[in-house]
């Protein structure tokens, strides 16, 4: 380990460090240490802030992700007044995170070269980034856009409310003829404040706001979230548990994976695998159903373990069961590569070259599709991937095409996955009571959503309950990509180039 | 051409016969209308109504509102006595968000009826809906845009999902209503052509779900006024059928 990465300290997925234990470094130190870590090949997994006694005083946190040392880099510096300087023109991955900070804590980043809300909502300390007065109300995606003036330059505005039964965000298009030359992204109308109210808990509500935070990704927070609970309270989770919580995980992803691919086959009007994957993505949450009553998991991950169990008779059934759809969805979706027309409107679609994957952080089957190397489950496993070691499927071109591909070689290793698992379910109890949180420390837990990493960090107090609870979903990592790959796009080639990335409103507006 | 054709015939017919034939196979552990049996209580225990996450039993008398209601299993592992289950009636939907409040006693719930004749006359046949995600967390959506694929065939009884409020004869809306969507919603309300129905999907827009009481949000759709209510967090695919079907009247209200 260089002395970069010395100056933070090393914890691995689902630990907890006590809060002193984390270093301190001075504000520009603590940027440098994250650029520098950044440029040798780690990841912003995480970057916020979180208040503390003084109002003049703001803690910033990061969460480095060294994915060729299996290691989780953590820090802290502090911000003094209402501002700090912007790190994002010498690292662009923190771009979305320091307009978080800033909207969250009323800090300013000076120099940020995009400085603007992310949620649309007002700040938790009475200060503004912005100068908004206090009392007026926050109108989301209300503001500057970025626009391109000239001669047959036109602007396209789509959202918040569009077409198909969709979640809303508003869409700004700035374009020439057909071709896309920039798009603007704004976000925040699903704005809950689940970070806020998770602070004080964990309480009676908890689990529920992790639930729903992103309601397609119900297995893949709530495991972090129980491995947060599990590592503050230092519960041993039972083996059965993990490996039912792993093919849960699996479940999740091959219901939107599949959902995914029939859908993307809708968008390019190439109805077969549209009809059949929209049918057999629905199969799939019924698997999740099968093992605890929830198409979505709802209550199926506990902290400490699993609310359901299985038995012999359960096992053969979903042994059966997914025996069929493996052959059923091999049919559907191998129909798209055979076909001409479809392969013509996949490939060379809203490119996302490897660099530009890289220098945004980008995560989950998108990052993948454009050659990146990094899946939660095979870089910092936990559970269950821990034992079961899952292969990263990747591909090379970062278009459509890839975004595609990357999901249908991942539906066969998730299937192959759960199929293993329930051959050699471990025998035992499925949960153990967690008990108190420790206080006053930080636990780090990550998981590989069908979307990408999930990132969730909790702070606790000198009472033990959550000081701070930051979550990051991979969208909040991923949306920029969508604006970036459709510049020089044709404008109709939108809804696919979204598809194709798929990514959550609420898991990014929280 | 060849290979499409052969999946075809493989993949075979998947429509559901529901509601004339039988029902489509429900989860075992499907969690439908939950049932107190208040016989096995013992006197003054309060802890369903003190895990409960959305106060959505009254601690005496164990009447549940299935408005509020997120189907969790948080009541029912905190009971000593065993005396909470779910029952797999997935029948759920109702026309007064009263009839949400359901007593211990109560045997059966009252079960939507049908539009007004007027509106039965206009949208029996035809119903055309512009959904709208006010903060819901895409598990609604999922389970409502599932209706549209072979296997649930919404088409065949003349619902549809539109894309414009211009097109749609009412809006089903899903979510606790956040602060910033709260103009969007009442102004694709307002674009609906009169007479006009509301759908609310799920506990978030019934009464704000694991939201309700956050400055953000709204409790759900307070503003607007609405004609069908299902709970569920999310309702399973069939409630949501079963409610869209008895409120076009071809579901027999047997209450």
């Amino acid at each position: 380990m260089n002395q970069q990465s010395a100056k933070l300290a090393a914890i691995a997925n689902g630990e907890a460090i006590s809060l002193n234990e984390i270093p301190f470094l001075e504000l520009l130190d603590f940027q440098q240490t994250i650029s520098s870590g950044v440029n040798r090949g780690q990841r912003v997994s995480a970057l916020f802030g979180a208040a503390t006694a003084e109002p003049e005083l703001t803690f910033l946190y990061v969460v480095l992700a060294d994915d060729e040392e299996n290691h989780l880099h953590v820090g802290r510096t502090e911000v003094k007044g209402a501002s700090f300087p912007s790190l994002t023109p010498h690292c662009p991955q923190v771009h979305l995170f320091e307009r978080e900070i800033a909207e969250q804590f009323g800090l300013k980043a000076i120099g940020h070269p995009w400085f603007k809300p992310v949620r649309y909502c007002h700040s938790w300390t009475g200060r503004d980034a912005w100068e908004r007065p206090a009392e007026a109300a926050i109108q989301p995606a209300v503001g500057d856009f970025y626009r391109v003036a000239g001669e047959q330059v036109h602007e396209v505005a789509v959202g918040p409310v569009h077409a198909g039964v969709i979640e809303p965000g508003h869409f700004r298009f700035q374009c020439h003829g057909e071709e896309v030359m920039h798009l603007e992204i704004a976000l925040g109308f699903q704005h809950r404040g689940v970070e806020k109210a998770l602070s004080g808990g964990p309480d009676a509500r908890s689990l529920h706001l992790i639930e729903t935070l992103a309601g397609d990704t119900t297995i893949g927070h709530t495991i972090a979230y129980a491995q947060i609970i599990e590592a503050l309270s230092h519960t041993q989770k039972p083996v059965r548990a993990q490996a039912l919580r792993g093919i849960a995980l699996e479940l999740e992803r091959l219901a939107n994976h599949v959902g995914d691919l029939g859908a993307l086959a809708g968008d390019v009007g190439f109805l077969p695998t549209a009809s059949f994957c929209g049918r057999i993505r629905g199969e799939f949450l019924n698997l999740t159903a099968y093992l605890c009553g929830n198409r979505f998991g709802r209550g199926l991950v506990q902290p400490g373990g699993v609310g359901f169990d299985l038995d012999q008779r359960g096992i053969e059934e979903m042994l059966r069961r997914i025996e069929i759809l493996r052959k059923e969805s091999s049919d559907a979706i191998n129909l798209l590569w055979e076909n001409q027309s479809v392969m013509a409107r996949f490939e060379d679609t809203g490119r996302l070259a490897e660099t530009l994957a890289v220098e945004l952080g980008i995560v989950g089957p998108a990052g993948r599709a454009s050659g990146l190397m990094r899946d939660v489950r095979y870089d910092h496993p936990s559970g269950i991937f821990r034992f079961a070691q899952m292969p990263i499927s990747t591909y090379d071109s970062g278009d459509v095409f890839g975004r595609a591909y990357v999901r249908w070689m991942e539906i066969q290793q998730s299937i192959a996955f759960i199929v293993e698992q329930l051959k050699n379910l471990p025998a035992g109890k499925v949960r153990l009571l967690p008990g108190a949180l420790q206080s006053e420390t930080l636990a780090v837990a990550l998981s590989e959503g069908w979307r990408g990493e999930i990132c969730q960090v909790a702070l606790t107090d000198a009472g033990g309950r959550f000081a701070r609870y930051k979550i990051v979903d991979p969208s909040f990592h991923n949306w920029f990509a969508l604006a970036q790959v459709l510049r020089n796009q044709e404008i109709s080639d939108f809804p696919l180039c979204n598809k194709s990335f798929n990514l959550s409103y609420c898991g990014h507006d929280l | 051409m060849y290979q499409e054709i052969l999946t075809r015939f493989k993949q075979g017919y998947r429509t559901i016969k529901f509601p004339e034939g039988p029902l489509p196979p429900l989860p075992e552990h499907l969690r439908g209308r939950p049932l107190f049996a208040l016989d096995k209580c013992a006197p003054d225990c309060r802890l369903c109504a003190e895990v409960c996450p959305v106060a959505a039993i009254e601690p005496a008398t164990k009447a549940l509102d299935l408005g509020k209601c997120l189907f969790c299993t948080d009541c029912v592992q905190a009971c000593p006595a065993g005396a909470i289950s779910f029952s797999r009636d997935y029948r759920l939907s109702v026309r007064r968000r009263e009839d949400l409040l359901v007593s211990v006693e109560q045997q059966e719930m009252v079960l939507a009826a049908e539009l007004e004749r007027r509106l039965l006359k206009l949208f029996g046949r035809s119903l055309k809906l512009r959904q709208v995600s006010a903060g819901g967390c895409n598990a609604c959506e999922a389970d409502v845009n599932v209706l549209s694929t072979i296997g649930w065939d919404l088409g065949r009884f003349g619902i549809q999902v539109v894309a414009s409020p211009r097109h749609a004869d009412g809006l089903l809306i899903t979510g606790p209503v956040t602060r910033n969507m709260e103009l969007a919603l009442l102004k694709t309300w307002e674009a609906v052509a009169e007479p006009k129905v509301v759908i609310v999907v799920g506990a978030c827009a019934i009464a704000g779900g694991p939201y309700r009481g956050l400055a953000e949000v709204g409790d759900g759709v307070q503003k607007l006024p609405v004609d069908l209510y299902i709970p569920g967090c999310p309702p399973h695919p069939l409630t949501i059928l079963d409610g869209l079907l008895r409120l076009i009247g071809r579901i027999e209200n047997r209450s």
